[in-house]
């Protein structure tokens, strides 16, 4: 399991605009890169990452050779009602993780 | 007056408090560095309390125990009468104490030890070893020893240069107050022995083999040099 770092925030209003911000531990390795014995280092990085409120997509992202390690994703959101958000990061190599954190409209 | 003039000058460069290179960041990368869910580098952290655990280092020393001791180091070794810096220690305490293989000083796992050990510390001002006299002069005079086909030393750029460009960065003041840190460049946690071989190598000089002393007395002078100022650990920098 990859770690990752997560801020949700725990109480929002209702119709609020919120910041989710998302940082997961990858190499994100390019493929282009020759390693210490001079071959290529096979190509690792994390292809899609996908959030979904409620079972309901809000954000998704197609990721590239050139994102960084370690990528970090920030988008807003609408909240409308209680709910549970699930990020998935899908990747190179079965790569697959999900999270989830729980949403409360107080 | 000229005398007077070169008092006053010695004054200002003797009274500069140390800056860290955190302050000639971007804003960017201070927020990044400042905010503990968007500094990659509290990823490594994350894995050291981890391996904190698995490893059973804390049947012997509780995390609050920690706090201040990257700050002191590096120390000087009771038993062998040496320096020693944090991931010596750490490599010590593993193979002499709890009697495990070796770890490699650079592998993840050591990193992120020393990445947990050092963020205890995060706050405190560096202290660095009174007993460590020797080491830091011989440090001191390493840094100030030209190298390399370029023929610089760690001083030309550090001391005289802090502050200017070298092609599009800004050349910090080379203080060692946030290792093991997160280097944009380096896509991940290194150590201050990696920062100090990238810059030797970068004057086209021949880096110290890996664990040579001469690691620990320019760590032993630069923890001197910083003194005051913080440990940021893990801090972030481009």
């Amino acid at each position: 399991m990859a770690r990752t770092l997560l801020r949700v925030p725990a109480t929002v209003t209702r119709g609020e605009v919120v910041e989710i911000r998302t940082l997961i531990q990858h190499p994100m390795e390019t493929g282009f890169r020759s390693g210490e014995n001079g071959r290529m280092l096979s190509r690792d990085i994390i292809r899609r990452f996908t959030c979904l409120y409620n079972n309901r997509p809000v954000f998704e992202a197609e990721l590239h050779p050139a994102i960084a390690a370690n990528p970090y994703l920030t988008f807003t959101l609408r909240v409308d009602e209680s709910g549970i958000l699930a990020f998935t990061w899908e990747g190179d190599n079965g790569f697959s993780q999900t999270e989830t954190r729980t949403l409360t409209v107080a | 007056m000229r005398q007077l003039a070169a008092a006053a000058l010695a004054a200002l460069t003797l009274g500069a408090a140390p800056r860290s290179g955190f302050e000639t960041m971007t804003p960017e990368l201070q927020a990044m560095q400042r905010d503990d869910l968007a500094n990659p580098g509290m990823l490594y952290v994350a894995d050291g309390e981890a391996l904190w655990a698995q490893e059973g280092c804390g049947s012997c020393h509780a995390v609050a125990a920690m706090r201040g001791v990257a700050a002191r180091y590096p120390a000087l070794d009771a038993a062998s009468q040496t320096p020693i810096d944090l991931t010596d220690r750490i490599a010590q305490c593993r193979e002499a104490r709890q009697g495990k293989p070796a770890l490699p000083p650079e592998a993840a796992p050591m990193l992120a030890l020393a990445a947990f050990v050092a963020h205890q510390s995060r706050g405190m001002p560096l202290q660095p070893d009174a007993q460590l006299e020797g080491a830091r002069r011989q440090g001191e005079a390493l840094f100030r020893e030209r190298r390399g086909q370029l023929n610089l030393s760690c001083a030309q750029c550090h001391d005289d240069n802090a502050g200017r460009k070298l092609a599009g960065s800004t050349i910090p003041e080379g203080h060692a107050n946030g290792y093991p840190l997160y280097r944009l460049e380096w896509q991940g946690l290194g150590s201050l022995q990696r920062r100090l071989r990238n810059c030797i190598a970068g004057v086209r000089s021949e880096p110290y083999p890996p664990g040579a002393p001469e690691y620990v007395a320019l760590e032993a002078y630069l923890a001197a040099r910083a003194r005051g100022l913080v440990v940021e650990s893990p801090a972030v920098r481009p």
